[in-house]
């Protein structure tokens, strides 16, 4: 016997095999990121009164790429179309662009990253705080030693509680240098920095790395694949549809990370 | 009855704190209904693999069973539970989490545990805990103490040793942790309450006999999780407790070993 | 029905088994090693290798607790015969000991080394233990059969599965020789300590863990897809045989209660590596020295995530132990399963409270009233479903003609071990008692009541159950009625006395059996261990090396039978299912012909006909096949 439903539906059930997989496996795919924004939501209720962060984030980047993943989303429909009018070049022109929008989605998000790791918080020895971007360090620049200075493009603050909530306002900046010798601790927007950025680099990182496999695979159905079309174009249209199911559930995590990370 | 049961067939130490009959009386219906089952069952159990062993009934009958007799236990089962439940055990729980002492007229302790011991906090004379500030934490300022907060000053703190309490007088513990998870467990009292590093969560007792009582750490802490037996809660008479609150205040230094 | 009877010869043996022959000859490449045993895809293959490596996971965790046994009852003396293994093993964490000339006595194990052992008897006895059993080698080899399948949905997912698997194992495995150990804070790995203990172990059970949980997530999915896509034609959902529905629930249970997991381990390995403090909450003082991490997080959000996952798992390792045990009982008692609807429905309940009740494991994390009252309720309301299930297998017994061999016995041994276990389950999810009982040997009897002579016994049932049709010879009586006697009582031996000890107020994880807290160390003071309890230590090490010796016969058994067992044919127990109505072993692609499914899975003993069982199958196309190759 072989094994039946790899094609075509089973009339009880109505699905062939693999489209049930990727459902079945969605589900678990809903409960990993489920329990990702219940541990956001239990960091954000139990962070000290005013030492959440607001408005950390660019909301035009942050926009830009929810446009991006939505296109993708659309030409990955049209792509399954494509493949089911038996139409290969529509489908080759459509899943190009999908693949092109994903890796743009990724050279944005990997700026933003850049962004927040050349973006610094200093606590003083005098007990005021400086905040900025990395301008540039001089030469002899060592923080066991305590020589040199650093500069930064940014602001200093008498409270860290300042630096939390930038929706409002935007901070005037402007180019300051800093002895290291007056520096107490100085340290990157990186996921150490608190809870905020923890979460943020975790989610987006995981949800980037969902980004990267669903373009793998596009990309591998798009460029190898050509043999099966001709053998057997209904499977192939199945791999379309089941990849583009993978790929609609990551575009559709973006829109819940998007508001939470960037709107509120 | 529910006594008897408790020291002879489960073997329950004598309770030393008022509210503890009641949690010794959930226990013990609990396993009653558990024994009352058990008992049945295997009773049952015993019975059926004699009585259809194939030598003695060499062909099975196609339908089994057709008394609603186990419908009638497992309704019996459920009401039994949801007695329990909703008639015992969830008031019980609310009493326990809820109802607690005023400050004034209870022994009010701090008690924070640390890798592996614990140490404790008494207001002083001014009835006052002074300002705290985890930074100020060295093993001469257990608590971190804030030195220059005046309610802070006649605090009396140490490490380990007997946890000095008032015969009949509740007790008002706040429980934290420095580093890791441990557990406060007092079995006499019956109190268990999980210390967890970030939070301060208040259990109470009253003590209805004098002894010194073994605090258990009952959480996994680590290494010295096994030998965190330090700590002693001492159930005295109100004298004895003044008397014993003089000589820690005389020797105002903020640590004071015991 | 009848008419159908009459119309389609039943399978029979030999024509199927030519057909089988023919088939292979079809199959031209002759499978070479490595495609045959480590790259299979066909599901008894895989089925085979998660079994046997989960036996010899079980046999390693035991082998964990036999030396912890030892350290609890002689604290700090150097252990016997595998004390210089060990310190080979775990180095300085077997600290040597010396007598007063200061010549080599032996090698001790720490308390760092214990609560390492404690963690890793834990993890591996469930996630690479019972699980893999129960779920992947029992679920994998007998589900397609019983459903009529030629094989998983995905058989190549189905591979890498096992091999996910396999590197979980190997990783777990490795943490032990480390430098610093393996993990050491508990399987339930608790934030703080998990992330404060200055050994890299953690981070190995972390990743260990999201391998073995990505292995369990290709499993859950190969085998939802299996039962609702592969069912032979006539195979209803009301005609699967009950320890299909226990195994479908289980894998819904792996599929969504473990990510969120997988989730938490990913947090807690940024806490480890990348220093980020999701469960370090602000101004942690460990060791004296403040400020290691920036703070913020919360120790309850890791234990919400962990029991999350953790007490579905405990459904996943008693739901298909209870699949196993329904099979053997309705074989062995020659009549129909009592009350199989009620069986059904049961089960799916239990699965679905089972995600509901997670936080009875943290009524001592100062839990208030109205989620206290919740969890109580939905922690008694699961406990009806498990008791219903119980009783139709015990009603089952009634009227049955019952035989007695060694899958039987272990399958009977479950039903009062299980309750024995399931029932201490009931204090423990009344918060107040909970209050008393928590974290003492009490919970520790109570869960290993239904995890070891429930769960573990239901599988060696299981074992002796379907090797005859893995292998075409059966496992020895004798020898199985030695090996289950003598476990029985050993078992009950170990776990009994642990009721007594937890009543008392023994705490766990206590590295040294409770010595800091006996009476004898601290005189006058009232609650410490008196000595009768401390002296059951010394029983319990006792008893549980008998434990260890009663596995003896069963592992030569094991592997003797295969060459000296006795011969037998496709069906050797008469049973009813599809698993026991294809050739032995089954070829590739299981059924020389597609079989059809007519009645009910538990015919015994039907009115009316001569034979006391009815197979499920009726074989429509099988003699043509056969005519066929004459
Ligand atoms: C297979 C595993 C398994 C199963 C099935 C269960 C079943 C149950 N468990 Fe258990 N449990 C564990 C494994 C399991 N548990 C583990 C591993 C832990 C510890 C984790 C850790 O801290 O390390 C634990 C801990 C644990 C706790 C936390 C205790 C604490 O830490 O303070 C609680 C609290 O509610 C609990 C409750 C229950 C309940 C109410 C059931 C119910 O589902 C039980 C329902 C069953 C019955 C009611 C029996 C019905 C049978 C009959 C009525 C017939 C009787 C027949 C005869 C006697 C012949 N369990
Ligand atoms: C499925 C789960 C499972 C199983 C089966 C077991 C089985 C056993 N467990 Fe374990 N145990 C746990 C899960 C389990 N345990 C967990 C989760 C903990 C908590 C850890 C923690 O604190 O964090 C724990 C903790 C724990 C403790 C408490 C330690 C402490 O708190 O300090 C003890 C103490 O005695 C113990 C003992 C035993 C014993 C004697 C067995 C025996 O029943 C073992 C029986 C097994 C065998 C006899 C081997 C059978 C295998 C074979 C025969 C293989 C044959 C091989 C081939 C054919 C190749 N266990
Ligand atoms: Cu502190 Cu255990
Ligand atoms: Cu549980």
């Amino acid at each position: 016997m072989e094994i039946p439903y790899t094609v075509e539906n089973r009339p009880d059930t109505g699905i062939y095999n693999a489209k049930l997989g990727i459902w079945l496996f969605l589900a678990s795919e809903v409960m990993l990121f489920g329990g990702l924004f219940s541990a956001y939501v239990l960091l954000r209720t139990g962070a000290e009164p005013g030492m959440w962060p607001h408005g950390w984030l660019d909301v035009r980047l942050g926009t830009l790429n929810t446009i991006l993943l939505a296109l993708s989303a659309i030409t990955t429909l049209l792509a399954w179309a494509a493949c089911k009018v038996r139409d290969f070049g529509k489908f080759k022109f459509f899943h190009a662009c999908t693949i092109l929008l994903a890796l743009s989605f990724l050279c944005v998000k990997s700026y933003e990253y850049h962004d927040k790791f050349i973006h610094y918080e200093i606590a003083l020895n005098d007990g005021t705080f400086a905040d900025g971007h990395l301008e540039e360090k001089s030469p002899d620049f060592d923080l066991k030693a305590k020589t040199g200075t650093i500069t930064i493009l940014g602001r200093i603050v008498n409270d860290r509680k300042e630096l939390m909530d930038l929706r409002t306002y935007k901070p005037v900046n402007s180019k300051i240098e800093i002895k290291v010798a007056d520096i107490l601790k100085m340290q990157n927007y990186g996921p150490w920095h608190n809870t905020y950025t923890a979460i943020y680099f975790t989610m987006t990182g995981l949800h980037a790395l969902h980004i990267i496999g669903g373009t793998i695979v596009i990309f591998y159905i798009w460029a190898f694949n050509r043999k099966m079309w001709k053998t057997d174009p209904e499977r192939f249209t199945n791999r379309v549809e089941v990849s583009g199911l993978f790929w609609h559930f990551v575009d559709l995590v973006w829109i819940f990370l998007f508001p939470v990370m960037y709107l509120t | 009855m529910n006594d008897w049961f408790a020291r002879n067939i489960l073997g329950m130490p004598v309770p030393a704190a008022v509210g503890a009959k009641p949690i010794d009386d959930l226990i013990v219906w609990v396993h009653y209904l558990m024994a009352v089952l058990f008992v049945g069952w295997v009773a049952y159990f015993l019975y059926v693999l004699w009585r259809f062993n194939e030598s003695r009934h060499t062909r099975a009958d196609h339908v089994g069973s057709k008394s609603p007799f186990p419908k009638y236990v497992e309704i019996g089962v459920v009401l039994a539970e949801v007695v329990l439940l909703v008639g015992i055990a969830i008031p019980l729980w609310g009493k326990n989490v809820q109802k607690f002492p005023d400050p004034k007229d209870a022994v009010v302790v701090q008690v924070q545990a640390q890798q592996f011991g614990w140490n404790y906090r008494y207001a002083g004379p001014d009835g006052k805990f002074g300002q705290q500030d985890m930074k100020l934490i060295s093993d001469s300022n257990l608590f971190g103490i804030d030195t220059n907060d005046p309610a802070g000053k006649d605090d009396v703190q140490y490490y380990n040793g007997n946890m000095h309490v008032v015969l009949n007088k509740p007790v008002l513990i706040y429980l934290s942790s420095k580093d890791v998870i441990h557990s406060f467990k007092v079995i006499s009292m019956r109190v268990t309450q999980d210390a967890i590093p970030g939070l301060r969560i208040p259990i109470t007792f009253t003590p209805n006999k004098l002894g010194r009582y073994q605090i258990n750490c009952a959480q996994l802490c680590g290494g010295g999780h096994s030998s965190m037996s330090g700590g002693f809660v001492l159930v005295e008479s109100q004298d004895d407790f003044d008397k014993w609150m003089k000589t820690k205040t005389a020797a105002a230094t903020p640590t004071s070993f015991e | 029905m009848q008419a159908t009877v009459q119309q389609f010869p039943p399978y029979r043996p030999d024509d199927a088994d030519e057909a089988a022959a023919h088939d292979h000859g079809h199959a031209h490449h002759e499978p070479n090693f490595l495609s045959k045993y480590i790259f299979s895809t066909d599901h008894k293959v895989i089925g085979i290798q998660y079994g046997f490596m989960s036996l010899c996971f079980l046999l390693f965790g035991f082998f964990l607790m036999l030396l912890m046994r030892w350290q609890i009852a002689h604290p700090a003396m150097a252990v016997p015969l595998f004390g210089s293994l060990i310190h080979w093993a775990c180095g300085d964490m077997a600290p040597a000991v010396k007598d007063q000339a200061g010549n080599l006595m032996g090698y001790a194990i720490s308390p760092e080394l214990y609560n390492a052992f404690g963690a890793m008897h834990g993890t591996i006895m469930v996630f690479l233990g019972i699980v893999p059993l129960a779920f992947a080698a029992f679920g994998n080899y007998v589900v397609p059969l019983m459903i009529g399948a030629p094989d998983m949905c995905f058989p190549r997912v189905n591979m890498a599965s096992f091999h996910a698997f396999f590197l979980g194992g190997v990783v777990m495995f490795a943490s032990f020789f480390i430098p610093g150990g393996a993990a050491q804070a508990g399987w339930t790995s608790y934030s703080p300590l998990a992330t404060t203990i200055p050994t890299n172990g953690q981070a190995f059970w972390l990743v260990g863990m999201v391998l073995l949980i990505t292995s369990s997530l290709l499993g859950a999915v190969n085998f939802i897809a299996t039962i609702i896509q592969l069912r032979a034609p006539g195979m209803t959902w009301m005609r699967l045989p009950w320890f299909v529905w226990a195994q479908f629930v289980t894998a819904f249970i792996l599929l969504l209660a473990f990510p969120p997991l997988e989730a938490a381990g990913v947090l807690q390995l940024m806490d480890n590596a990348l220093g980020t403090s999701f469960f370090l909450p602000t101004g942690l003082a460990v060791a004296g020295k403040v400020g290691m991490a920036s703070g913020g997080g919360s120790p309850l959000l890791w234990q919400h995530l962990f029991w999350f996952l953790g007490h579905p798992e405990v459904y996943v390792l008693i739901l298909p132990a209870m699949g196993v045990v329904c099979e053997i009982i309705a074989n062995n008692t020659r009549k129909p399963i009592w009350g199989y609807k009620s069986l059904v429905y049961s089960v799916l309940f239990v699965g679905f409270l089972s995600f509901i009740v997670w936080a009875h494991h943290m009524y001592m994390t100062g839990m208030g009233q109205t989620i206290a009252t919740f969890f109580q309720i939905t922690t008694m309301a699961i406990s009806i479903p498990s008791v219903i299930i119980l009783t139709c297998l015990f009603l089952s017994l009634w009227g049955g003609s019952i035989r007695i061999n060694t899958p039987m016995l272990f399958a009977l041994a479950f039903l009062p071990m299980f309750g024995i276990g399931g029932l201490t389950g009931l204090p423990l999810g009344l918060a107040a008692a909970d209050l008393y009982l928590h974290d003492t040997y009490y919970i520790i009897a109570h869960f290993h009541y239904v995890v070891a002579p429930g769960s573990l016994f239901a599988l060696f049932a299981g074992v002796y159950f379907w090797y005859p049709k893995m292998t075409g010879r059966k496992m020895n009586e004798f020898w199985g009625r030695v090996h289950f006697w003598c476990s029985f009582v050993f078992m009950n031996l170990v776990f009994m006395p642990m009721f007594a000890q937890g009543i008392k107020g023994m705490i766990r994880r206590m590295s040294d059996g409770g010595i800091n807290y006996s009476a004898a160390h601290v005189p006058g003071a009232i609650d410490t261990l008196p000595q009768n309890i401390m002296e059951l230590n010394w029983w319990i090490f006792a008893a549980a090396v008998g434990l260890g010796l009663s596995q003896i016969p069963f592992i030569i058994n094991i592997f003797a039978s295969m060459w000296i067992g006795e011969k037998v044919g496709t069906n050797p127990w008469q049973a009813t299912t599809l698993d026991w109505h294809t050739p032995t072993p089954p070829p590739h692609g299981n059924f020389p012909s597609e079989p059809h499914v007519v009645r009910g899975p538990y015919e015994y003993s039907a009115p009316g006909h001569e034979h006391d069982f009815l197979p499920q199958a009726e074989f429509p196309n099988a003699a043509h096949a056969a005519h066929a190759h004459h």
